[in-house]
């Protein structure tokens, strides 16, 4: 069995890993082959531990054993038990205990080799700044989480006009630690408080972002996980996570420029944070404008009558758990001839693509999910636009309005639609605190009341018709 | 070994950024927690660190914890991902 420890065949091992990563990801590119990608990725990852516990030398198997049992009595009921809605705060939390691990791996390092003594620059650089970005991600991803899960509060918390200045100190004092450690020293003080300065900063960075930034951060947190991990494997001359460590971090670059995109905002605005809250109200005073309300029989009937309804659903949607009783609105109007799409804006839920998972959860066939280019021309031919728990991603404000917050974000053009149904609690703004003037378009009537309720209650019309 | 390491890493940067370029709006949520759950490979430097041989009552506590970070990490994220493409569907059956 000798040859099994062989470093060569640990080495191709590591490749057939990557490899297998690489091709699970591009099974991503389509619904029909996800799964399977999924899978093979997990493959390969087996395949890496596998190979890793071949490496001669390995002991201290029933530490290692009590590890792996815990984290999987851990990890297996939260993924089978997490609601889809709350998706975004377990990416979160899961994207933090691998920063977490790596600090932690960073730390032993440096306790082992008493401060890389002997070790090449190389090596100390890069499990140090593996230390210092895995502490950010691992204190930043659980105050996203808290944030989501509503342990804290969504509105931005945060020092004032010190914050910017008091991050830069940190960040300063974390690299000069580091500094400290690759010109020599051994004090495991300077380590501590490379892990102690990005901690906090990690806290002072996520603490100020508003709720609505937060898929963003959670992305950004994603792609610095990865990175770090990419160091750890420079530092341990390990390929297998040199490659997957920097595909993730590439992943989490694009997708944190996407949605940074979608929302109209610059990745340093959010991270500099106070958004979600502080846009204020809008000047316009919305008291002389007409609002024109709707019932659920009056929907139906408009709904039954058209050849065409698209649904624009937001996190409202999910938030009143209204996904099923949609699905079944849609049956119905399918049933009389009517043509049901959904319009799905980029940053619709509380992370890209998290309302496709929601949609999909109630059965929607993914072909009726359109994207915001692909629908966009569609709301011209649209008799009625059903919008559902979404705000500001309807707002036409960011086409003509230069002064408003959100002027330049790309919209679904919902009010080029024959006509519009907009589902609402009430007439509060959205995350941006805009007004939405939509809803006084003379095309527009709205069905005010919980969304699920409303929803069920035009089914029960239609049904009756 | 260091240089090679660097073109190693440069190169999957590339390979990263073509591969989810492709990957459709629909499908970021699971690519993101499918990626996560990739990204805890930092459990093989654990299973390295401790594996061979890292001594001390300190140490030893902290790398179980991390392994068992790492773990939650890899088996949650591909778990999770899984549920989610599961609910993924094409069409649904005639009835």
């Amino acid at each position: 069995m000798s040859w099994l420890q062989d470093p060569v065949t640990i080495q191709c091992l590591y490749i057939v890993a990557f490899a297998l990563f690489i091709y699970g990801l591009m099974g991503l590119t389509g619904p029909r082959t996800a799964v399977r990608g999924n899978m093979l990725a997990a493959v390969g990852m087996a395949i890496a531990i596998l190979a890793t516990a071949l490496t001669p030398g390995m002991g201290n198997w029933w530490l290692i054993l009590l590890g792996v049992v815990l984290g999987t009595a851990i990890g297996i009921p939260a993924a089978r038990k997490v609601k889809m809605t709350a998706m975004p705060q377990m990416v979160a939390l899961f994207n933090g205990v691998g920063g977490g691990a790596v600090a932690l791996v960073a730390w032993v390092e440096f306790r082992q080799t008493h401060g890389f003594a002997g070790e090449p620059a190389h090596v100390s650089i890069a499990t140090l700044f593996a230390a210092l970005i895995g502490s950010v991600s691992f204190w930043g991803s659980n105050v996203a989480f808290g944030k989501l899960q509503e342990i804290l509060p969504g509105r931005p918390i945060s020092v004032g006009r010190l914050q910017q200045p008091l991050n830069l100190l940190l960040l300063v004092l974390g690299v000069a630690c580091g500094v400290a450690v690759v010109a020599g020293g051994t004090s495991e003080w300077l380590m501590i408080g490379i892990l102690v300065s990005s901690a906090l900063l990690g806290l002072m960075v996520v603490l100020p972002i508003g709720g609505a930034d937060m898929p963003v951060v959670i992305s950004l947190l994603n792609a610095l996980t990865g990175l770090s991990a990419a160091a750890t494997g420079i530092a341990l001359d390990n390929t297998a996570l040199i490659v997957a460590g920097m595909i993730v971090g590439a992943s989490g670059t694009i997708l944190t420029n996407l949605m940074a995109k979608a929302m109209n905002r610059s990745i340093p605005a959010i991270v500099a944070g106070g958004f979600g809250g502080t846009g204020g109200p809008s000047s316009s005073g919305p008291t002389d404008k007409i609002v024109r309300q709707t019932s659920a029989s009056d929907a139906a009937i408009q709904m039954s009558y058209a050849r065409q309804v698209v649904v624009v659903p937001g996190y409202g949607m999910a938030v009143a758990q209204a996904q099923h009783a949609v699905r079944e609105m849609a049956k119905e109007l399918e049933s009389k001839g009517v043509a049901v799409y959904y319009a799905i804006h980029p940053v619709a839920g509380r992370m890209p693509g998290h309302m496709n998972v929601l949609l999909a959860e109630a059965d929607v066939p993914y072909e009726h999910l359109k994207e915001m280019d692909e629908i966009n021309g569609e709301f011209s031919r649209t008799d009625v636009a059903l919008v559902i728990g979404a705000n500001d991603v309807t707002n036409p404000a960011a086409h003509t309005d230069p002064g408003s917050p959100i002027y330049g974000m790309p919209i679904l053009n919902v009010n080029e639609s024959k006509s519009v149904i907009v589902l609402k609690r009430s007439m509060s703004p959205g995350f941006a605190g805009v007004d939405n003037d939509l809803y006084y378009d003379p095309r527009t009537s709205m069905l005010f009341g919980d969304a699920k309720k409303s929803v069920s209650a035009v089914v029960e019309e239609l049904r009756a018709l | 070994m260091l240089v090679q390491n660097l073109a190693i890493l440069v190169l999957a940067g590339f390979v990263g950024f073509a591969v989810i370029s492709k990957v459709p709006n629909t499908l970021h949520t699971p690519l993101m927690s499918g990626t996560n759950a990739i990204h805890g490979i930092v459990l093989l430097g654990a299973l390295i660190v401790l594996g061979l041989g890292a001594t001390g009552t300190l140490d030893q506590i902290l790398l179980v914890i991390a392994i068992a970070f790492g773990t939650i990490n890899v088996v949650g994220g591909f778990l999770v991902t899984d549920r989610m493409l599961g609910m993924f569907k094409a069409k649904e059956p005639r009835e």
